[in-house]
């Protein structure tokens, strides 16, 4: 593959040297920090959707889409799927149900699996939301399907986290995981023409209300994704939200903490990649940790501390 | 467990029905091949038009397109498909096919620059190892 | 019960007997798992008691069999345009074949017209291209409709073809009460398996009910809805998954209609149902029966039908497409017959047999012959004809026969469970059911636990020229593109609008019925595309959830 100037594409608006500098964020390409460093890095605000599989998302993030097309707005999104299977491969479908904005310019949908991540999903999705910002998008979204510890990892990095729920099929609103409502800004019923919802947004708000009292109470959204009702609703209330963060200093709190985070990641993954490497190059430091990892842990970290080791990604 | 300190580099394949036909139990058993074989499918569902699958196809910085039709409109997809990537500068993404395809058509196809075509009764392993061929930094 | 003396014995000597050591399997296509044995131990309580022609019609609906009325030919065919078919089907009523069965073009069956974009490459092609009444007409010019039986095998804009058919029969001079067919008219089936939706179910299932009820008053002779499993089964399910989707969709069609108002006896009599035959012989022969005994057990029982004409499943079967190889493409006239045999000898009221090219292309006229052929050894030479239901009894039959009724009924159990066929369909249940026996099929293959001769065994001639193709004229797609848009000049356009404008407005209303005014849009010349076009702008577009 012949090395691509990605700056100039970027420049030029090539969506080929957009989806190309993702893919090295995926592979951990440090190519990917001088090419930020050169075209600035402008984050864009990230609205998170989670939710049960069948509850819509998809649908709806399809709906405001058009919602932000219509306002002249460029919109992108990256959907994890974060079903890997041991083999390491994934189908990943979620553009079908986004086919409404195919071919418009406008608007970017880019698949990503959970390979290789190994729990750093929100690593990869911060650098992705920084090159789309630097591309040009006005507005991102982050989607992922509410299984395992996606849907934490959705929160670390998304400004407002939608919770997506829908009627139906015997799920009650009892059946919400542990601590989604404690991640979710704002709350969609969506399918809300079915049986139910009202009843399901009901019990929603006595949930609601019994949570420890916030600043930002998050406001129920009825929407129906499949006809468009309840879209103006949900993005006045992601607006509200974006003027709460921005008004009462929690966006910055926030904004900072997620940074910290960030970079306390990034020296667990360094580090990590780090100790790999030694474990396989030193066969004693290996043999230590045959019979002790706490040991040979603190030795590799000294070993790291003293800058013996470079922690730091391959360079 | 494996202590491998990079990622593998994930080779993406677009997988799409290309045409008005809707029979999918052969796009759907190759996309569960390919992915039990390590490979990342995005499958873009029914009835794409030519720009839709290479729109697709950039957006997701897939390195091979495999279309997938029944319909008998072999003929003008593919060439289109072939032609669009062509116009979007983007030829070095590979481009192989499965339906039922007459040998004389397959020819012709390959003469336009479709890379492999696997007919009715072709293995799956068949297709799993001429990818692996094409693109040999791939793990699994 | 006791094992005789003699079971024993033979368990004993088959303990002992050697075995194949061909690593094959030996359960059905679908995986039921075989007994080495059958006995008159395995035959199901009750059996003896089973006549043909009486409920629950085990063994068929007719107390003669055959020997009342042998099944319809129904080949199915059309191609490129309208003459052309028309001639085809001169040739084939001209050979013997006893009903017309037409095949429209993919653009056709998605609602396009011939001019749309997405209709290039596909025109003619796998069908013939109907736009318009001026096409219809043409189709069956010098065909009188009071004289053929005709089925018409199309889905998501069923309404429309049949308002074609019923304006062609208007010209004719012939009443609507003495057309008969059948319209397969099955959105459901679309949703599990073959994908050629357009409108969301709901709306979806509003047509096929406005159809059922207007059929039901004013085309008393035309079955309304054919309820198919070949779609779900070429789509990879197996036997049991076809029998049991293929019912709950049965049922779905007749709570709609029920929630519409309509008498079950009123409608029930002209819903039938079209199955695959595949290539397990005996599997494929239980699942016909048991779909009979189902079928009436629960018109009757479950929803009180009292006509016996609502209890009998009639069906139509066609051999399995999916059963074909391209590979020595001549062997698959084998592969029919014996499919074509388990229909018969399954009670099917109708039979297509596929031609031997059609997995290559659409068949010629040599290939077309030689199904409908096939067909005439079984009913003429056989002799397999002269007795009811010959396989009643067998130890084997009546026992798996048992088997798929009492696994279709789990599969009812948890369709229920999901809140009836359109929440499971939604929920992607039938459609995973279907890809994960897909996938278990073709690993089978793979791993050469099972056999296709040509395929993954037994490939020597292979490599030998493939047989004559048809191929559609080139020139057939301007031609089509150009008759459409010449319709639409010659039209007289008042008419045309204000029919499109009655059709939407119809749409916006629940409780109108669609079909008097698609009927008006048809004879108004409106094209089958602005039809469909005028109903999307009001029912909207279904994109699925795929499920891999």
């Amino acid at each position: 593959m012949p090395e691509r100037d990605l700056a100039a594409e970027f420049r030029a608006g090539n969506v080929r040297g957009l989806a190309r500098a993702i893919t090295l964020v995926e592979r951990r390409d440090p190519a990917v920090r001088r090419l930020l460093a050169e075209l600035g890095q402008p984050r864009p605000p990230v609205v998170g959707f989670t939710g049960a599989p069948g509850t819509g998302k998809s649908t709806l993030v399809d709906a405001l889409i058009r919602h932000w097309r219509a306002l002249g707005r460029k919109v992108a999104v990256i959907a994890v799927d974060p079903n890997s299977p041991y083999s390491g491969g994934a189908i990943l479908g979620d553009r079908i149900r986004m086919q409404g904005h195919a071919l418009d310019p406008g608007v970017y949908i880019r698949s990503m699996g959970a390979r290789g991540h190994l729990g750093g999903l929100s690593l990869a999705t911060r650098e992705a939301v920084r090159l789309l910002g630097a591309f040009g998008f006005d507005e991102v979204v982050l989607e992922t399907v509410g299984v395992g510890q996606s849907e934490l990892e959705v929160a670390a990095v998304a400004d407002t986290t939608v919770v997506v729920m829908a009627p139906g099929l015997g799920d009650g609103v009892q059946m919400i995981k542990a601590g989604i409502l404690e991640i979710a800004d704002v709350l969609v019923v969506n399918k809300a023409d079915l049986a139910g919802a009202q009843r399901a947004a009901q019990e929603l708000r006595t949930m609601l209300n019994l949570a420890p009292r916030t600043e930002w109470k998050p406001p129920i959204v009825m929407t129906v994704a499949l006809s468009g009702e309840g879209m103006d609703e949900l993005e006045q209330a992601l607006a509200r939200h974006r003027h709460y963060l921005e008004g009462s200093g929690e966006g910055r709190r926030r904004m900072q903490a997620r940074l910290r985070e960030e970079a306390a990641d990034l020296v667990g993954q360094w580090a990590r990649e780090a100790a790999l490497r030694l474990l396989e190059a030193d066969g004693e430091l290996g043999r230590l940790a045959d019979e002790s990892p706490y040991v040979a842990a603190e030795q590799i970290l000294s070993r790291l501390g003293t800058g013996g080791e470079r922690a730091e990604a391959r360079a | 467990m494996a202590t491998r300190a990079a990622p593998p580099r994930p080779v993406r394949i677009v997988l799409a029905k290309v045409g008005l036909d809707g029979h999918d139990r052969g796009v759907k058993v190759v996309a569960r091949a390919l992915r039990d074989a390590g490979y990342e499918v995005i499958y873009t569902g029914l009835r794409q038009t030519p720009a839709m699958v290479v729109d697709a196809a950039l957006q997701e910085d897939a390195q091979a397109i495999g279309l997938s039709l029944h319909s008998g409109a072999h003929m003008t997809l593919i060439p289109a498909v072939l032609e669009e990537l062509r116009r979007r500068q983007a030829t070095d993404i590979l481009v192989f096919a499965g339906g039922i395809i007459p040998d004389e058509d397959i020819a012709e196809l390959k003469r336009m620059g479709v890379a492999e075509i696997f007919t009715p009764g072709a293995p799956l392993q068949g297709i799993v190892e001429w990818l692996r061929e094409r693109f040999p930094e791939v793990e699994s | 019960m006791l094992r005789s003396r003699a079971h024993e014995e033979w368990e004993q000597a088959y303990e002992a007997s050697p075995r194949r050591d061909d690593g094959l399997e030996t359960s059905t296509l679908s995986g039921q798992e075989l007994a080495p044995l059958y006995t008159v131990e395995d035959l199901p309580e009750g059996v003896e008691g089973e006549y043909p022609g009486r409920y629950p019609y085990l063994r068929g609906i007719h107390p003669g069999g055959y020997r009342g009325k042998l099944w319809t030919m129904r080949q199915f065919s059309g191609f490129a345009s309208a003459a052309e078919t028309n001639r085809r089907y001169k040739y084939l009523l001209e050979n013997g074949q006893t009903g017309l069965s037409v095949a429209f073009d993919m653009p056709t069956l998605m609602g396009l017209d011939s001019d749309h974009p997405e209709s290039r490459g596909e025109i003619g092609y796998c069908g013939v291209a109907i736009d318009s009444l001026a096409d219809m007409d043409r189709l069956f010019e010098g065909i009188p409709l009071d004289r053929v039986s005709t089925s018409m095998t199309i889905n998501s804009p069923a309404a429309i073809l049949l308002c074609m058919y019923l304006a062609v029969a208007e010209r004719q001079g012939v009443p609507f009460s003495r057309l008969e067919g059948t319209l397969q008219n099955d959105i459901l089936k679309e949703f599990i398996a073959q994908k050629e939706f357009v409108f969301p179910p709901g709306p979806s299932m509003r047509l096929v009910v406005d159809s059922i009820e207007f059929c039901t008053r004013e085309v008393p002779r035309w079955n309304t809805v054919s309820i198919s499993g070949y779609h779900i089964r070429e789509a990879g399910s197996t036997a049991v998954q076809e029998l049991a989707f293929t019912l709950a969709d049965g049922f779905a069609y007749v709570d709609a209609c029920l929630e519409r108002g309509l008498k079950i006896d009123d409608f029930a009599p002209r819903l039938s149902f079209f199955f695959d035959a595949h290539i397990d012989f005996f599997e494929e022969i239980a699942k016909f029966r048991a779909a009979r005994r189902l079928w009436a057990r629960h018109l009757r029982e479950r929803y009180g039908a009292t006509s016996e004409r609502s209890w009998k499943l009639r069906f139509h079967t066609q051999t399995a497409g999916v059963s074909l190889t391209a590979q020595q493409p001549e062997i698959n006239v084998a592969r029919t017959a014996i499919e074509a045999l388990a229909a018969v000898l399954g009670g099917t009221q109708s039979l297509h047999t596929n031609a031997m090219d059609e997995v290559l292309a659409l068949p010629t006229d040599r290939a077309a012959r030689i199904a409908l052929r096939t067909q005439q050894v079984i009913a003429y030479e056989t002799g397999v004809a002269n007795t009811v239901d010959p396989l009643g009894g067998s130890y084997l039959v009546e026992s798996l026969t048992r088997r798929m009724e009492e696994e279709a009924e789990r599969y009812f159990q948890r369709i229920e469970e999901l809140g009836g066929v359109i929440p499971a369909i939604e929920a992607g249940f039938m459609q995973r059911e279907i890809a994960d026996a897909a996938f278990r099929h073709q690993q089978e293959l793979e791993q050469r636990r099972r056999i296709m001769v040509g395929v993954n065994e037994f490939t020597q001639g292979n490599e030998e020229d493939t047989i004559e193709l048809l191929r559609i004229r080139p020139e057939l797609e301007e031609e089509q593109i150009e008759r459409v848009r010449e319709v639409r000049r010659r039209r007289d356009r008042g008419r045309a609008e204000r029919a499109l404008e009655q059709v939407r407005k119809a749409a916006a209303d629940p409780k109108e019925n669609l079909m008097p005014h698609i009927l008006e849009a048809v004879r108004a010349y409106c094209t089958e595309g602005e039809i469909m076009a005028a109903m999307e702008e009001v029912f909207g577009r279904y994109t699925e959830t795929p499920v891999i």
